[in-house]
């Protein structure tokens, strides 16, 4: 049973733990004893809050280093944003009181492979399985117009792949774009029901270190590797305003990546949908804005702050940039692909 | 009958404004630690810019509670506290303080600014301030379970003999709020003054502890801090039974509690000062400290 998703911007999920009253024998006469009621369905046991994450969950004894209030663990980068959200640098987080506090959830993986992007799944689910939610149940999503295309890859334990048709379309650029409608319509239709956050990531990529639940949060976006060290007028936002997507040069926090952006499954609706709709709005003005569905994403994500940021370790082109000091890491990068050969094909 | 929170609010999108971009790549050393290892923020001046927050959670409409324990002579801390809370505590915001106290007719009235209320409610007088102190779990617990669920969306849990300094608002809203004492921030784990006996349900072994946060402030969404006011008062009841009281009472349980259930937000000691301390430069505002006073007395 899937609980209904009203339009965009209302209130639309019930209580999720309610609470029983009854009288308890006990010392105290004005004491009583409130039973709580297990949550039945998945999605609310994973309810999404505006602004919090809404669970404060357990965790048993652990042995690690203790932080320390005067000593912050990078002084060379941001890493918290002036409204809250982390962004996750590596030395910022630790992974054993992570682990635990996220235990028992389910990740869902959106990933489109359609025309000749097939053949970026092999190495991509690959290094998924090396690196992406280590000991976590994972379920793969992949949108694709050849079922029988999909290879097979050895999956750890609580990982599933799941392979969902679709159509394709004749434009790379629409179906970069239609990516947003369909994630929207499997949201409601069934990742409601099956996971508890959702990554959609671009498929012309690999992992190359690790991906961990340091990520999820109810919405999160991730800092687009050529324009982490820019001024905001330098963002490649849509700049006419006839588009929805347009942003005025004086704002903007960050320049977002089109391809990795998640969170929980009602606010990746709530942005899919919004997204798909603005995009369906600019197509009937005869506009399209200039990233397509990443200008939408990044204009969505300045009004609806994430709750978390990704850093450039998230994502990365190691052909097209030089790696700065500040990289620690590099988690997941591009995979080299000639773009005229492989697009529109 | 179905105890029914005050409903949950959507994400609500932020109307544009002019603010300066966040400087991602930090070329000043930052003094304070700004993320918990569970990337929990932990709250200090320049961490945050307030007029975003503002704007965030304005549209929200929501109502701030605030407990506080005013029994025998600690009802005298209250007008100062009321007075200064009226100055300084979520303004802009509905707020309504709960003022629990063994003797209503000894608290003042105080003007109250628009959108502001009190209650004052009466709790049972003890002879020992262990008691008073160790009961105040289970009354909060109480306290949000028959009224307070219905009426306000987050609860701050304050010592009343404290009085607001500086600015208190919605950077401090969270799921599950501690906040850092100003006794023991610069201090290794094995000197915080958790309680060591294995036999108390607050023990904490030698290699456990994040931060030692201070029994004066906590909070959180209400249904977040009944849970917490919950798991501490049945700690406090196993104690009782097995004949031992913790080192710091509650405290000593607020801090157990907050190793398994990992604060989502850590206010700095700037939340949590004690005045007779020396105010290092790494803190930058004072927001809420202690009235010096004589314990002893206070406590006869």
């Amino acid at each position: 049973m899937v609980t209904a998703l009203g339009p965009y911007g209302s209130n639309v999920f019930s209580l999720i733990s309610t609470w029983q009253r009854e009288e308890s024998q006990s010392q105290d006469t004005h004491s009583v004893v409130l039973q709580r009621m297990q949550p039945e369905k998945k999605e609310s046991s994973e309810r999404d809050c505006h602004l919090d994450t809404c669970r404060i969950p357990e965790v048993p004894r652990l042995v690690y280093p203790k932080a320390q209030l005067l000593k912050p663990t990078r002084v060379d980068v941001l890493v918290m944003t002036p409204w809250f959200a982390p962004i996750i640098w590596d030395g910022t987080f630790d992974s054993a009181i992570l682990d635990a506090q996220f235990r028992n959830i389910t990740v869902g993986l959106t990933v489109f492979a359609i025309k000749k992007y097939v053949v970026f799944l092999k190495l991509f689910l690959e290094t998924a399985e090396k690196h992406f939610m280590v000991g976590h149940k994972v379920n793969y999503y992949v949108f694709t117009d050849q079922p029988a295309n999909v290879p097979q890859i050895p999956l750890q334990e609580g990982r599933q792949v799941v392979v969902l048709e679709v159509r394709n379309y004749k434009r790379w650029q629409d179906i970069s774009m239609h990516r947003m409608e369909m994630i929207s319509n499997f949201s409601q239709q069934r990742f409601l029901r099956e996971v508890h956050y959702l990554v959609c990531l671009d498929v012309d990529m690999k992992f190359s270190d690790h991906v961990g639940v340091e990520i999820l949060a109810p919405l999160f976006g991730t800092l687009h590797p050529g324009f982490y060290r820019g001024d905001r007028q330098s963002f490649t936002y849509e700049r006419r305003p006839l588009s929805q997507a347009y942003i005025p040069r004086d704002e903007g926090d960050f320049y977002y990546a089109g391809g990795f952006f998640g969170g929980s499954v009602p606010e990746v609706y709530r942005l899919t949908m919004a997204c798909h709709q603005v995009m369906m709005a600019d197509q009937a003005n005869g506009i399209e804005a200039v990233w397509h569905d990443e200008s939408h994403l990044n204009r969505y994500l300045l009004y609806h702050k994430p709750s978390k940021v990704l850093s450039p370790e998230y994502l990365w082109d190691e052909h097209m940039l030089q790696r700065p000091p500040l990289l620690r890491k590099l988690r997941y990068v591009a995979v080299p692909k000639n773009h005229a050969e492989i697009r529109n094909r | 009958m179905k105890l029914q929170y005050k409903g949950e609010k959507p994400f609500q999108p932020v109307t544009p404004s002019q603010y300066p971009q966040p400087k991602l790549l930090e070329q000043k050393p930052t003094e304070l630690l700004t993320l918990t290892p569970w990337l929990a923020p932990i709250v200090s001046e320049g961490t945050f810019d307030p007029e975003l927050l503002h704007r965030i959670y304005q549209p929200l409409n929501l109502t701030v509670g605030v407990t506080v324990f005013a029994v025998g002579k600690y009802t005298q801390f209250v007008q100062h506290f009321l007075e200064s809370a009226e100055q300084f505590f979520m303004q802009g915001f509905r707020v309504h303080y709960y003022v629990f106290t063994n003797d209503p007719t000894a608290i003042p009235r105080v003007r109250l600014g628009s959108g502001r209320l009190a209650s004052i409610i009466p709790i049972q007088g003890h002879s020992r301030w262990e008691e008073i102190s160790t009961r105040r779990m289970e009354t909060i617990s109480q306290h949000i379970a028959e009224r307070a669920h219905r009426e306000i969306d987050y609860l701050f849990c304050l010592d009343v003999d404290m009085v607001f300094r500086n600015p208190w608002g919605p950077e401090t809203l969270g799921d599950l709020v501690a906040a850092i004492h100003p006794g023991y921030f610069a201090v290794p784990r094995q000197q915080f003054p958790y309680e060591r006996r294995p036999l108390s349900t607050a023990f904490v072994a030698g290699g456990e502890g994040d931060f030692y946060y201070g029994g004066a402030v906590f909070g959180g969404r209400v249904a977040r801090v009944y849970d917490f006011t919950r798991g501490c008062h049945m700690g406090i009841l196993a104690d009782k039974a097995n004949g031992i009281m913790a080192a710091w009472q509650e405290e000593s349980h607020l801090n157990r509690r907050f190793i398994s259930h990992k604060p989502s937000k850590v206010l700095s000691p700037e939340y949590l000062w004690d005045d007779r301390k020396p105010q290092p430069p790494s803190l930058k505002l004072i927001r809420f400290s202690t009235l010096d006073k004589d314990t002893d007395w206070l406590r006869s």
